[in-house]
């Protein structure tokens, strides 16, 4: 039932992009992320589809995979194009009832679709190739000279990796309850809006207690265990940037070379 | 009325990597008014195979059918089927949600569209059923004891007269006392009311004393289908596969390895004390202690 949401859930096999230091898919995806917002040429998006592509193909992770994770954002990403494209001002294209298409809102709806699209897709290649795990050991490791400013860099760390384990265990405590109370001839699918929202109700209360229950446990199990925050705290496994990530980090500023040059080419034919 | 399983096979995570086995070809037929022990080691499919029964996983390969009709096919009412298959969960207490015990016990009843003087006694019968104090029928069901919160939740099961009651580890994280009680109040309930139980465990000793067929399964597939005594003899085997015969059993064998002339078939520590006296030529009525 809710197994079929695979966003950013991790896919394990063995792959190169698995591999890489945590760091180096955060920095990627960062600074991915914002290619795809500062060059709007057409070969520049051209160059982040090809790049992107690779990046998918080497992961091992089928794509099947993560189009079957982005269903639940389809519906976001229509409600972005319908608002473009209808209320953008300008050269009027289209025009029925009150609805006007204009060239400009075409284009940044167009736009905006691709770039929402790369932007979930890269985003999910991450996740899909980083255990949660790793990414907060990375980001720790990242925001780390945050912390002579005083930010809480380790407990922010550790809030979003148990925040982010919890998410399989709740999906599965949820699919649990639902199926029991299906059992019990529950009904989570007819009705009005009003009628499912009230058969939530037998759902959301067991899960609220079971989470509650959990995030008591784990504080227990913590507190037994001694843990008092990143004072002094050293890992088993600390973060070591190897030879292929740094071949990684070349890998990334080819890109955003080749995406200047390609937009410039583009800009001046 | 009967439940068949024809040819059913599970497969978890089809078509990815993680795909994995949970049932391969299991036939079985549950007929009416049977007490069923379903035992297996943790992972052996009991739980697939249990929530294949009303319908809430759907076999991947093969049919299942109940008093004859295929229960996946179009235009079979599974509510419908959810009401004649009772299902308790594991651990059924983390399903209560009412603000009190009588009304959480009415939720199924309720489902089935039961008029609300039917639903209130459903309910109330299905408290007495399984012994909960009429005292507490008010209270919170947060504020109870794990094991009265597990009665609770097999109450709000009972109260849609199930013909077929599946209680998957009705046991499980309770103390003996409170096991025995749970499992003495389901065995009177089916001496009562004749309905089939389906009792799922991994402890032999748990269900020896109750059923009369006892269906071991080991990674997907059943293993062993047969009497309890058939079964018990299996010993090996069943040590094998991550399961124990029940301790009687050993004992009745040892006994018979230094040259007792017991009969190892003895599955009740009554029907085993019986045994050892016709054994040692003391009348029945002595007793070995």
């Amino acid at each position: 039932m809710l197994r079929d949401i695979t966003l950013g859930q991790y896919y394990q096999t063995e792959s190169v992009i698995h591999r890489l230091d945590p760091r180096v898919k955060l920095v990627g995806t960062i600074l991915y992320i914002i290619s795809l917002f500062i060059f709007n040429h057409v070969y520049g998006y051209v160059a982040a589809a090809l790049f992107l592509a690779v990046l998918i193909r080497l992961s091992g992770v089928p794509f099947r995979y993560m189009i079957k994770g982005m269903k639940a954002i389809v519906f976001l990403l229509l409600l972005t194009v319908t608002f473009n494209l209808f209320l953008t001002p300008g050269e009027v294209l289209v025009q029925f009832w009150k609805l006007t298409i204009t060239k400009e809102g075409l284009r940044i709806a167009v736009l905006m679709a691709v770039r929402l699209t790369f932007l979930i897709i890269g985003s999910s290649l991450m996740t899909l190739t980083t255990t949660p795990n790793n990414l907060t050991d990375g980001m720790e490791k990242l925001m780390g000279p945050l912390k002579k400013v005083r930010v809480p860099v380790h407990e922010i760390a550790m809030m979003m990796s148990i925040a982010l384990r919890f998410i399989p265990i709740l999906m599965e405590e949820t699919d649990k309850i639902m199926k029991a109370q299906i059992a019990r001839g529950a009904d989570f699918e007819s009705g009005n809006l009003i009628k499912k929202a009230k058969a939530m109700v037998p759902l959301l209360v067991p899960l609220f207690i079971s989470a509650f229950r959990r995030a008591n446990d784990l504080a227990m199990a913590m507190e037994a265990r001694c843990y008092q925050g990143g004072e002094g705290r050293t890992k088993m496994k600390p973060l070591q940037y190897r030879k292929r990530d740094y071949a990684a980090y070349g890998v990334l500023g080819c890109y955003i070379v080749i995406l200047v040059v390609v937009s410039q080419i583009g800009m001046a034919v | 009325m009967s439940i068949i399983l024809d040819h059913v096979s599970h497969v978890y995570e089809k078509d990815t990597e993680m795909a994995a086995w949970a049932l391969k070809d299991i036939c079985l037929t549950i007929p009416d008014g049977q007490f069923i022990g379903l035992i297996g080691h943790t992972g052996s499919g009991k739980s697939t195979l249990v929530q294949h029964l009303n319908g809430l996983l759907a076999p991947t390969d093969g049919h299942i059918y109940f008093n004859g009709q295929d229960i996946h096919e179009d235009g079979f009412d599974k509510k419908e089927l959810r009401s004649k298959v009772g299902l308790v969960f594991q651990y059924p207490e983390h399903q209560l949600f009412e603000v009190d015990v009588f009304s959480d016990v009415c939720f199924g009843p309720r489902n089935l569209g039961l008029s609300r003087k039917e639903t209130e006694l459903r309910a109330f019968q299905a408290l007495r059923q399984v012994g909960f104090p009429e005292e507490y029928f008010y209270q919170s069901p947060f504020d109870l004891s794990g094991g009265q919160k597990r009665r609770v939740a097999i109450a709000g099961v009972l109260a849609m007269k199930p013909d077929v009651l599946v209680l998957d580890e009705p046991t499980a994280g309770l103390d003996p006392k409170g096991r025995d009680e749970i499992l003495d109040q389901i065995a009177a309930l089916k001496q009562e009311t004749g309905i089939t139980v389906v009792l799922v465990s991994h402890s032999m000793e748990d269900i020896a004393r109750y059923v009369d067929r006892i269906i071991v399964m080991n990674r997907g597939s059943v293993l062993f289908d047969d009497l309890p005594r058939e079964v018990f003899g299996h010993v090996k085997e069943l040590e094998q596969v991550g399961l124990a015969a029940p301790q009687v059993t050993y004992i009745l064998r040892t006994l018979r390895a230094k040259g007792m002339a017991v009969q190892t078939d003895a599955t009740t520590l009554e029907e085993a004390e019986r045994e050892i006296l016709r054994a040692l030529g003391k009348p029945a009525w002595e007793g070995l202690c």
